[in-house]
């Protein structure tokens, strides 16, 4: 028999378990051209939807006529508020405790705003009837600054305002102003003033995160199929939560969710985009209800741009105390958090601003506050976290900019800085000033192994001699090194104190095993290209011991799957990963038992070993798990079921906390503003390790995108509360030819409470990259008296930067 | 409309002939017309490549051209270049090396690098990255798709070596 010749090395390898670099079983298909995407799925019939959208930030809308579109050929409805008004469906709430229209209702308030929506035979033809759909608007004053919002007369949510011009509350308590959404707070408020007004040193600064966007390669969109004979309704779509979307469906609609199926076909990134519901979704649905038919819609990518799902736009003030050896006393932050039109943020119910106050960052902090304001202006709604847990690369970029700025204020090296204010590995599980409790970490190993990695000490000195070699008028270029250290908060997460719409945020897997002994497992996330079928059925290969290559992972089909939360925040390793551990042990909980059967042995002198259970102290007395899958099936055993299946849902007890830390080196051209990056050095501790290659492909793309955030990538509006970015001409995507090579590097800190350690990955890079990104760029003009420039920091700005700064001559 | 032209194209070696709008883009006539789903749209502006096919022997984003402008010409596409038993020696890199997460850019990326290498056997890393710079990737951070195109090309270069 095979099985006795294999070393126990070769049955380990033979699983393809965790910690190796298996290749991607998604890649047969997407290498030939063979994803199935959404706008891929074809039916008999099938319409396609688009919508008129508004040239208006702030307007009424005065009239519709849609006559003349109706008269276009294919052309076979057109849909306004007035039409979904009767079914309740021309407002739908959203994410976080607002509500929002599907279709203008009397006003609109941010430029693309839906209008009407436009039902075809084709993409032509509904691009023709949306032509004609004339619209008469009367422009209303334009409010794009959260902060003149907040001064304004001018009542952007007239719907909000109760009788006699008072002002109820809203979902998260008390508002302000009438363009005010919430307040929202953590911490201790007076202890953290009375702190900074008494220390020896205070640094105080204010930064604006700009507005920018995830834009995934392929844009938002559905196919809504009402089957009117069965009275079910399909939707398929990009979707990173599809249970979520079925319950959200079922309860605006009305249809019971038995009778809705949601599927999340193959899906081209995500990066939080496609975690919202949108207008289309909705009108798709409605529209195939009226028409009978298939609808299909499809965002195009100005729609994507102008429309779905924006994230930071965050106005944040800070103000940080110390001693004056640098040991930080206090931190008090302020967000001004502009929300947009809708207040359509995608964070768990009780945290309106996510987990902004996770802003004490890695540091040992001990007293400290954070206060957010959001705010309504004329600009379009979303708020998602774009390749970060929510608000976090918001948090992590701000205390990463203070300990620079602080570093300034001391005259200290800011590596120093961080160093002596790192909370330290037996300080875990550490109970931090604004509530979280982070599960573990080794700050200062990580730390000391990147700046040695890099050579930080002769950094400094290259960059000590540039500055004099500029001085002396031997170059124009300067040399930044950018630090930062951060610390996530990720897999949300416990449902005492996390859920959406009311749903808890736990996630799930069931495991069928077949008698032959590969398996199927489902799950209640959905890939974007994370690549779970891989990584997932390594977790199962370690935990049950059948090879990864015999276990199919399938997600995101609503009829089959198990209820979950879906994939974003990193929660799938985190929660999903966790259930599907949980799930396997049952599995081998029940193994074990038809084992000692078959061997005849007590179920406690049996023990697990790689691929199979062996009697204790005789191994060659065992049971592979194949033939414990077969016998699961063909064996009559006392007491014990047919059949070997299991279901895990698991409620995470905590959070994860990966960190990392990451070294940039910049060369910038004062003249022209490039910048031009030397070295890119990432060590992330992940926890434990699922499969390595996986890990390295999604750092390096996530430090993409925060290349992307912090030195160019905005969106942007102009006085009239036009989108000046809502093509990627003018949206900075990186090309292969800006991007450069990055180092990773790791180390491994499991995360406690986690049945495999692992804490997620996907987004550490994003939120540790843009503060790495941008302090390199601002330390490169640190020694001619920079303190604080915003970014994005593209070239234009970075050259301005310089001009100020006197660097032209 | 009633204007509608008569095109004839070659997709992957199979003839195809059908009546359309001048304004029908090529990027729906692959898609929606002939059901060949492997280019995909990405920005419908040209910028993002994910609707790379090979026109005449040239790399072209098929979301600004119209299926007139292609009439008479030979276009292959993702779906020519490689199947399940004969995979191109790309389509086997970018899944030896990471080269893709999503999927949603690769059959555009993969395209576009047939022709670079066809053009250049031996390109450096610094004519990779220029040449793939119509492509755009949201998820990989091009370091391995880089390095597929590196391996692709030593391999290629390999077999050539061995025919001759």
């Amino acid at each position: 028999m095979k099985d006795e010749v294999d070393t126990r090395e070769d049955r380990v390898a033979n699983l393809k378990g965790m910690g190796c670099s298996r290749k991607r079983v998604e890649d047969a298909r997407f290498t030939q051209g063979k994803g199935n995407y959404v706008d891929d799925i074809k039916l008999d019939g099938m319409l396609f939807g688009d919508f008129v959208r508004s040239p208006y930030a702030h307007a009424r809308i005065k009239s519709i006529d849609t006559a003349a579109a109706l008269e276009v050929p294919g052309v076979l409805a057109v849909l306004t508020a007035a039409d979904l008004e009767p079914l309740g469906l021309h407002w739908m709430p959203t994410l976080a405790g607002d509500k929002q229209m599907v279709l203008a209702d009397g006003k609109v308030l941010f430029q693309g705003q839906e209008v009407a929506f436009v039902v075809a035979e084709d993409r032509y033809a509904a691009a023709d009837g949306i032509e004609l759909v004339e619209v008469e608007y009367e422009e209303l004053p334009v409010i794009v600054n959260p902060f003149e919002a907040l001064k304004s007369d001018v009542v952007l949510r007239e719907d909000l305002m109760g009788e006699g011009g008072s002002l109820p509350d809203g979902a998260h308590g008390p508002r302000k102003h009438h363009n005010h959404i919430f307040t929202w707070d953590a911490g201790d408020k007076e202890p953290t003033e009375e702190v900074i007004a008494n220390a020896d040193v205070v640094a105080t600064e204010s930064m604006y995160y700009h507005r920018t966007h995830p834009c995934p390669l392929e844009t938002c969109g559905c196919v809504a199929s009402m089957d009117k004979v069965n009275g079910k309704l399909t939707l398929w779509g990009t979707f990173q939560a599809p249970h979520a979307i079925r319950t959200v469906v079922s309860l605006i609609s009305g249809i019971e969710e038995h009778n809705i199926r949601v599927v999340s076909p193959d899906i081209g990134g995500g990066f939080g985009n496609k975690v919202g519901a949108y207008p289309g979704y909705v009108c798709s649905v409605v529209a195939s209800i009226v028409t009978g038919k298939p609808v299909k819609w499809i965002e195009d990518r100005m729609d994507n741009l102008m429309t779905t799902a924006f994230a930071r736009d965050y106005h944040m003030t800070g103000k940080i105390s110390a001693t004056k050896e640098g040991k930080i006393t206090g931190l008090h932050c302020h967000v001004t958090a502009d929300h947009g039109g809708f207040d359509a943020c995608a964070d768990p119910t009780k945290f309106p601003a996510g987990f902004m106050n996770i802003c004490t960052g890695s540091y040992d902090i001990p007293t400290a506050y954070l206060e957010v304001d959001g705010v309504y202006t004329n600009k379009a709604p979303g708020g998602v976290s774009y390749r970060c847990s929510f608000r976090v690369t918001e948090a992590v970029y701000f205390i990463e900019r203070m300990i620079e700025v602080l570093a300034i204020k001391l005259d200290m090296d800011a590596a120093e800085l961080r160093r002596i204010n790192f909370i330290k590995k037996e300080q875990f599980p550490y109970q931090a000033a604004l509530g979280w409790e982070y599960d573990s970490g080794d700050y200062h190993t990580a730390w000391d192994k990147a700046l040695k990695t890099v050579d930080y000490d002769g950094l400094r000195a290259e960059q000590a001699q540039r500055v004099e070699d500029f001085k002396a008028g031997k170059t124009r270029k300067l040399m930044g090194i950018g630090l930062s250290f951060f610390t996530e908060i990720v897999g949300a997460g416990p449902v005492k104190n996390c859920d959406i719409l009311g749903l808890g945020m736990f996630d799930s897997c069931e495991i069928r095993i077949h008698p032959t002994g590969s398996a199927i497992a489902r799950l209640g996330t959905i890939s974007q290209g994370q690549g779970h079928a891989t990584t997932f059925a390594q977790i199962l290969a370690s935990e049950i011991g059948l090879p990864a290559d015999s276990i199919t992972i399938e997600e995101g089909d609503t009829d089959t799957a198990p209820y979950g939360l879906g994939t974003y925040g990193s929660r799938s390793t985190p929660v999903a990963g966790a259930a599907t551990a949980m799930a396997g042990r049952k599995i081998r909980a029940k193994a074990q038992m038809i084992a000692a059967y078959l061997l005849e042995v007590h179920d406690n002198d049996v023990e697990f070993d790689v691929d199979r259970f062996v009697v204790k102290g005789a191994p060659e007395k065992f049971k592979t798990m194949k033939e414990i899958a077969f016998a699961a099936y063909n064996q009559a055993i006392p007491g014990i079921e047919p059949g070997l299946e299991a279901v895990s849902y698991y409620d995470p007890p905590n959070m994860t906390y990966p960190f990392g830390a990451y070294v940039c080196v910049m060369d910038i051209d004062v003249d022209t503003g490039v910048p031009e990056i030397r070295r890119f050095y990432a060590l992330d501790d992940c926890g434990t390790r699922i499969n390595p290659m996986i890990i390295e492909g999604q750092v390096h793309g996530g430090l993409t995108e925060a290349l992307a955030v912090a030195l160019g990538q905005e969106i942007a509006y102009d006085d009239m509360g036009n989108c000046k970015t809502g093509t990627l001409m003018d949206f900075f995507l990186p090309t292969a030819w800006e991007v450069p090579n990055y180092e990773t590097d790791y180390t491994v800190t499991p995360s406690p409470h986690h049945p495999i350690g692992a804490k997620g990955v996907g987004e550490s890079p994003h939120v540790g990259g843009v503060p790495c990104f941008s302090n390199a760029v601002q330390d490169a003009f640190r020694p001619f008296g920079n303190t604080h420039t915003n970014m994005p920091h593209d070239h234009w700005r970075i050259w301005k930067t310089a001009n100020e700064l006197g660097l032209h001559g | 409309m009633s204007n509608k032209m008569h095109i004839k194209l070659n997709v992957n070696g199979k003839e195809e002939e059908f009546l359309a709008e001048p304004r029908e883009l090529l990027i729906y006539t692959l898609r929606e017309r002939l059901n060949i789903t492997g280019p995909h749209i990405g920005c419908e502006t040209s910028h993002c490549g994910a609707c790379t096919v090979t026109i005449d022997g040239k790399s072209v984003k098929s979301c600004t051209m119209f299926a007139a402008q292609a009439d008479g010409k030979s276009i292959t596409t993702i779906e020519g270049l490689g199947g399940p038993d004969n995979l191109h020696p790309l389509q086997e890199a970018f899944k030896e090396h990471h080269g893709l997460q999503c999927g949603y850019c690769t059959p555009g990326m993969i395209t576009r690098a047939t022709k670079l290498l066809e053009e250049n056997p031996n390109p450096t890393e610094e004519e990779i990255r220029f040449g793939m710079a119509g492509n755009i990737c949201r998820c990989t951070g091009y370091q391995n798709i880089v390095k597929s195109i590196q391996a692709a090309a030593v391999e290629m270069n390999a077999s050539k070596e061995a025919a001759e």
